[in-house]
């Protein structure tokens, strides 16, 4: 796997800050273990598709860990049984070595498409979960205010969800999952729909509130920077059925800034995790791929007019 | 703002003022043909009035006759040497002019009703009113929430949808002959017409609409917490609660149509009794006025329910309402606060939630 010409170091080598810190961090008591989850679609055709197969994983308390795969691997589809949105075919899921069935507030969920509530507030939008648990109205207040304060957004407490950005409304998500006191925090490819300036900013933000709230949180997404620059943790998938491929342990240490993309230990995990979701490609795929790397385009413009 | 857009542009909203212009011309429109075709002798006109009957023995002045008998007549009377009758073009009894309508607006109110047992236009007006009101608001009751459930479990959907759908093909004025055999003959029967006109499509346009609910939505709560029946009650109903307003201002419009029909079950009552009466009397302009009446209450009443509609829905409109704002300036400033608001209001569209949920 190791190109020998490569003077970046191994991805598995750990500084022993690095090192002592995830020792630490399996010492802490595990919040969500995964066995054997598999989940098969019966197709309209009445064929069977495997979306996942027999995953298995564990999470420690106060764990940042990525998911990251090739489309089509069943990221979402993993998240989705995650949250009990769905149910799987077989396989356990166990919350603090408890087995749960179904959607509940303790596994909060923060989609790709906001889901804010369009009729209500920021702050009422944040306050729907004390609500739905029965806190009174005057203290769900106090505390969605607390939580809108929490990513900057107390501004905006009054505003309807169609008066914010994108990057706003994933704020007050967050906000919204993270007033329910959740166990865990499920995030699906959050920041896919932001730009990248907004993106970067949103990194940063969630980073922030994971360092001062008390929660772990299981990170869907297919960029592999955002991956290696948030996680502890990367569990990589492949596809076609999904399964689980490897789960990297991230040498970059914490803190973490921007500045470290271009670290040692950064570079060496990207060409990792590169290698992981990009194999390199078996003969017989590769004139499939330059048929596709190079369009057969007949040149349309006139000689002499030439942009590169 | 220097540059106007084009008067024709696919798919782009005018300015307010030439929305408004155009709004205004859309009426003027066919009032001007009207108009052209009752005041200008030349156009149409296949009557004449008799002014002075001449040698003709049957006419009389005030009579109108086809132009064709007219001419007829008159030859016939010139051929027996006696003096040819006069007369001016007219149009038919059936188009009386405009102003005679605009002036029926008020004399409608002001004629005493000609039999006894007739009734003055506002007591039919507001029995049609009355009418309505109470078929409607029995539709809005049951039929409603019987959408609700049906858009929202698949097991009311089954069970009362097929039905539904059979019996909305069925016209409501065919019930007539039955609303009054069960209900008698007075009010009762015409409210079961408007209900049975309304009622059905009700539930079916509810169901629908109940059924687009975002589905993103529903899982979002269910991760927050929310289940079972209040997902409908904190997700579904208020996520769809704009589109039901409008999908019910559009049903009044139903009802309205089936208030015709529903009035001349039994005993013939309200606007339409008013209607057919005036028409025996021949008294067209008064049937216009009437007709426009009922028009104008059904414009009316749509646009203030639209209006009401913006005030209860503030997260539909982006842009801040001007009116909207000034009177959420008119009760800011005289409210005393309930709960201790930590911040003020951001925009004009902090209104209190409570009073919309």
């Amino acid at each position: 796997m190791n190109t020998s010409a490569s003077p970046l170091p191994d991805y598995r080598a750990q500084s022993p800050a690095v090192a002592a810190r995830f020792a630490k961090l399996k010492e802490r008591p595990v919040v969500l273990t995964v066995e054997n989850l598999t989940r098969r679609f019966t197709k309209a055709d009445g064929t069977e598709t495997t979306a996942i197969e027999n995953i298995n994983f564990v999470t420690h308390r106060r764990e940042f860990v990525c998911i990251l795969g090739p489309s089509g691997c069943g990221k979402s589809t993993l998240i989705r049984l995650l949250a009990g949105l769905d149910t799987p075919t077989s396989g356990r899921l166990l919350l603090d070595g408890k087995e749960v069935h179904g959607p509940g507030p303790e596994r909060g969920m923060v989609f790709q498409g906001y889901t804010l509530f369009p009729w209500k507030t920021v702050t009422q939008n944040v306050m729907f979960g004390p609500i739905m648990r029965g806190t009174d109205s005057d203290e769900a207040r106090r505390e969605a205010l607390q939580w809108i304060e929490l990513v900057g957004l107390s501004k905006f407490a009054d505003a309807y969800p169609n008066q914010l950005s994108g990057g706003m409304k994933q704020r007050v998500a967050i906000a919204r999952a993270l007033a329910n006191n959740p166990r865990i925090l499920l995030m699906d490819e959050p920041f896919g729909a932001l730009d990248a300036q907004t993106r970067a900013q949103m990194q940063k933000h969630l980073l922030q509130i994971w360092k001062n709230v008390d929660v772990t949180i299981l990170f869907i997404t297919h960029d592999l920077d955002e991956a290696i620059y948030l996680a502890d943790r990367i569990l990589v998938l492949k596809a076609n059925p999904g399964r689980v491929d490897e789960l990297i342990e991230v040498p970059v240490p914490r803190p973490r800034s921007p500045e470290q993309f271009f670290s040692a230990e950064f570079l060496a995990t990207r060409a990792r995790l590169d290698a992981l979701i990009h194999p390199p490609q078996p003969a017989s795929a590769l004139s499939d791929a330059i048929a596709t790397e190079n369009l057969p385009i007949i040149r349309l413009t006139q000689s002499g007019d030439d942009v590169e | 703002m220097s540059v106007s857009p084009p008067w024709f542009a696919i798919q782009q909203p005018l300015a307010s003022r030439r929305r408004l212009l155009l709004g205004i011309v859309s009426f003027v429109l066919p009032l001007l043909i009207w108009c052209a075709v009752s005041y200008t002798p030349f156009i149409w006109h296949p009557m004449v009035r008799v002014e002075n009957p001449g040698g003709v023995s049957w006419f009389r002045p005030g009579l109108l006759v086809e132009r064709a008998v007219f001419a007829a007549e008159n030859e016939k009377a010139l051929a027996a040497s006696q003096p040819a009758a006069t007369g001016k073009r007219a149009n038919p009894v059936f188009l009386p002019e405009p102003h005679k309508v605009a002036q029926a607006f008020y004399t409608a109110f002001t004629t005493e009703p000609k039999l006894r047992g007739d009734v003055w236009l506002h007591e039919s007006l507001w029995r049609s009113i009355q009418t309505i009101f109470w078929g409607f608001l029995i539709s809005c009751i049951i039929g409603i929430p019987l959408g609700i459930l049906c858009g929202a479990y698949a097991f009311w959907s089954r069970i009362g949808e097929p039905v539904i759908d059979f019996i909305r093909y069925m016209p409501a004025p065919a019930f007539g002959a039955l609303a009054v055999a069960v209900l008698g003959i007075n009010d009762a029967p015409k409210i079961a017409i408007i209900f049975i006109g309304t009622f059905f499509q009700q539930v079916l346009v509810v169901a629908n609409t109940i059924r687009r609910t975002d589905p993103a939505l529903l899982e979002a709560a269910q991760t927050l917490g929310c289940r079972g029946f209040r997902l409908v009650l904190h997700v579904i109903v208020p996520s769809k609660l704009a589109e039901l307003y409008t999908d019910t201002r559009i049903l009044l419009g139903w009802a309205w149509t089936y208030l015709i029909v529903a009035e001349v079950v039994g005993v013939s009552s309200g606007i339409t009794f008013f209607i057919n009466q005036q028409a025996k009397y021949r008294n067209f302009e008064n049937v216009y006025a009437a007709i426009i009446m009922i028009g104008l209450l059904g414009l009316a009443t749509d646009q203030i329910l639209a209006f009401i509609g913006k005030r209860l829905f503030p997260w539909e409109t982006q842009r801040p309402s001007r009116i909207r704002a000034f009177i959420t300036r008119l009760f800011s400033s005289r409210r005393t606060p309930l709960t201790a608001s930590p911040r003020p209001p951001l925009s004009s569209t902090a209104t209190s939630p409570e009073a919309r949920s």
